[in-house]
């Protein structure tokens, strides 16, 4: 069964490897204002990776991800304002944000709702988290020795050597830390997904009655990929916390939801590796639209997304593995033959 | 006695209110299974409606009443004819699809008008008073207004033609398709209808909110919760979810302050759909319009 797992992420392991390539060598190439950005970036990526697990492999349809993303980087904040240094601060941040992905999920999964519903409901805690926060600017909201800052946010601590609270980390080292984090996380995804487990999640995906009559839980395992999705998103968050310095409601609007949608839409549902390059490309696309003003950046990402829905629906990385596999000849690799036998009755 | 009196009419109108931004989106739910995420965009376009014909020098009342409705709802007709017919029956690309249309609208009213607020209007009808208390006059307007657009719906789909076509399409589209009845352009005519309802509901508001390319973020959380805590049928889940949700957060922002009230809100919805994952009228009231 290892063996056969190690077997699966092959191409997993080679993603990796070029990630650790370019970690190593990007700051000796690129301006450090480059790698502080890219810091931001790979945050996002994590986040985008954590959707690309629970929407891609276990078909569970979450539009508040960033709820989690957002929590995670609150949390990781006020809690090191209040801690005085990063370690158990970051070891907070993802288990409180998994507890209420978990205590959310809970509600979700055990009442049956349905896909759509889910969607919408978690957009919904997401924009309410947005407008709660964004009310407490008053020196009265304040949580330990951390004001929440309404609007404006809170400034982050930033990271320090484990239980070392006064070697903190600069910009460069952050990256390094980013960039390690994002490939341990991609590794973690790969291989849960070629575990018992990921098959048992993708089974449901497939057919959840069919799953549930062979005598597996199917509100056990939704409920335990979606709150290992959003402990991952909590460490995004936790990264674009250090990326950025500062937390602001802003994580939790409607806009930064809707973008993680379309990164995994865009790089392909079913793959992991897909929304994480659709992250680098959007981020430095939509950087580059913010340096001028003639068209506005939400009309071009509404436009990304409904192109996509209506033309691509299966994403870059999945379109573009199909026409090198058509140029090979159609040897095609052993994950995607097994996904071609599961009836496609869903759709 | 005057405070219960001004008491209870702010919470009818906390009620009226969800009643007002969400019954929109109910009619295109609960006809068409379609949640239309770009539906707080919708309430926006109504409100820019307003403002700039007002600013143009139309009587406030024609640009709320008559224009908002038929500018939103010609723009609805074009959408569903443009993006939504062609993802029937796929409701999670639906839903992508409108959201995608959501950002889209926002960018086009953003590049037109610019991103912060446009010129304001000002709530015609003056002060109410009730004893030594004061309710604005234009808030009662909005009560009777709502009510009256509850009971125009009912009475559309309780006795009209259309009403009856898009009742039975409603229960079974391929049965009424088959006696004949175009579920095409039924479907066509109801979006282009809960989209005039919502413009209708975001011209109203309009003078109190002011107008933001951003303002239908405000909206949605409220009235998806409205709507899925409702279930599926269009007038009595609007009208029973209103009630709940609005009764407890018009209960909690008179203890608590604004901030709790809508968390209070969520955490109900949210409760509720533990106990009825198919809304209140999923269980309760389940012959009802």
């Amino acid at each position: 069964m290892n063996q056969d797992i190690a077997r699966q992420m092959r191409p997993a392991f080679a993603w990796a490897l070029i990630g650790v390539v370019f970690m190593f060598a990007a700051p000796h190439v690129l301006a450090l204002f480059t790698i502080i950005n890219l810091t931001t970036a790979i945050a996002l990526a994590v986040l985008a990776l954590s959707l690309a697990l629970i929407w891609g492999h276990g078909g569970i349809l979450c539009f508040g991800q960033v709820a989690f993303f957002g929590l995670g980087a609150y949390v990781y904040t006020l809690a090191g304002i209040n801690f005085g240094g990063s370690t158990w601060a970051v070891l907070t941040a993802v288990a409180l944000t998994s507890l209420f992905a978990a205590a959310l999920g809970y509600f979700i999964f055990y009442g049956r709702v349905s896909d759509v519903y889910l969607g919408v409901i978690t957009l919904t805690v997401t924009l309410i988290l947005f407008s709660l926060i964004r009310r407490t600017s008053g020196p009265e909201y304040k949580i330990g020795k951390a004001l929440l800052g309404g609007f404006n946010g809170v400034s982050s601590p930033p990271l320090n050597l484990p239980w070392d609270t006064r070697s903190f980390l600069f910009p460069e080292q952050v990256f390094y830390v980013a960039m390690a984090a994002l490939i341990l996380c991609y590794l973690f995804a790969a291989w849960l997904m070629n575990t018992r487990f990921g098959r048992v999640c993708a089974a449901i995906r497939e057919n959840e009655v069919r799953a549930e009559l062979l005598g597996y839980d199917a509100r056990a395992y939704k409920l335990g990929i979606f709150t290992i999705g959003a402990g991952i998103a909590a460490v995004g968050g936790v990264l674009f916390a250090n990326g950025v310095g500062r937390v602001t409601p802003d994580v939790f609007s409607l806009f930064n939801a809707a973008l993680t949608i379309i990164w995994v839409i865009v790089g392909g549902r079913g793959t992991l590796i897909g929304p994480i390059g659709a992250t680098f490309a959007l981020f430095y696309l939509t950087s580059a639209l913010g340096g001028q003003s003639v068209l506005n950046n939400n009309l071009v990402l509404g436009v990304i997304l409904i192109v996509f829905v209506l033309l691509v629906p299966r994403g870059v990385a999945p379109t573009i593995a199909d026409w090198v596999r058509a140029r090979r000849g159609g040897a095609a690799p052993d994950r995607v033959r097994r996904r071609r036998r599961t009836p496609e009755d869903k759709a | 006695m005057d405070l219960v009196v001004a008491i209870g009419l702010q919470l009818l109108y906390g009620i009226a209110n969800l009643a007002l931004i969400s019954l929109g989106l109910a009619i295109i739910f609960g006809m068409m299974r379609v949640i239309n995420l770009a539906h707080g965009e919708f309430l926006m376009l109504g409100g820019y409606t307003v403002v700039v014909s007002t600013n143009a020098g139309v009587n406030i009342w024609v640009a709320m009443l008559i224009l908002a409705p038929l500018v939103v709802g010609i723009i609805g007709v074009v959408v569903e004819r443009l993006l939504i017919r062609w993802l029937y029956g796929r409701m999670v690309d639906t839903l992508l699809a409108t959201w995608g249309l959501s950002l889209l609208l926002i960018g086009v009213i953003t590049s037109i008008f610019g991103a912060s607020t446009a010129s304001t209007i000002s709530p015609p009808l003056g002060v109410v008073r009730i004893g030594q208390y004061a309710i604005s006059g234009y808030e009662l307007f909005l009560i009777a207004v709502t009510a009256l657009l509850l009971g125009a719906v009912w009475l559309t789909l309780r006795f009209t033609q259309l009403g009856l076509l898009a009742r039975g399409t409603m229960q079974n589209a391929q049965m009424a398709s088959a006696l004949g009845v175009s579920t095409n352009r039924i479907y066509m005519i109801t979006f282009g209808l809960g989209a005039a309802v919502t413009g209708l509901a975001g011209g109203l508001l309009a003078p109190i909110t002011g107008v933001l390319p951003t303002i239908g973020a405000t909206y949605i959380a409220k009235a998806f919760i409205t709507v899925i805590s409702g279930g599926a049928s269009i007038l009595a889940g609007t009208a029973a979810g209103s009630v709940l949700l609005g009764g407890i957060n018009g209960i909690f922002t008179f203890l608590s302050g604004p901030t709790f009230g809508e968390v209070a809100l969520l955490l109900t919805a949210i409760v509720l759909l533990r106990l009825m994952p198919r809304g209140i009228t999923g269980r309760f009231f389940r012959k009802s319009l």
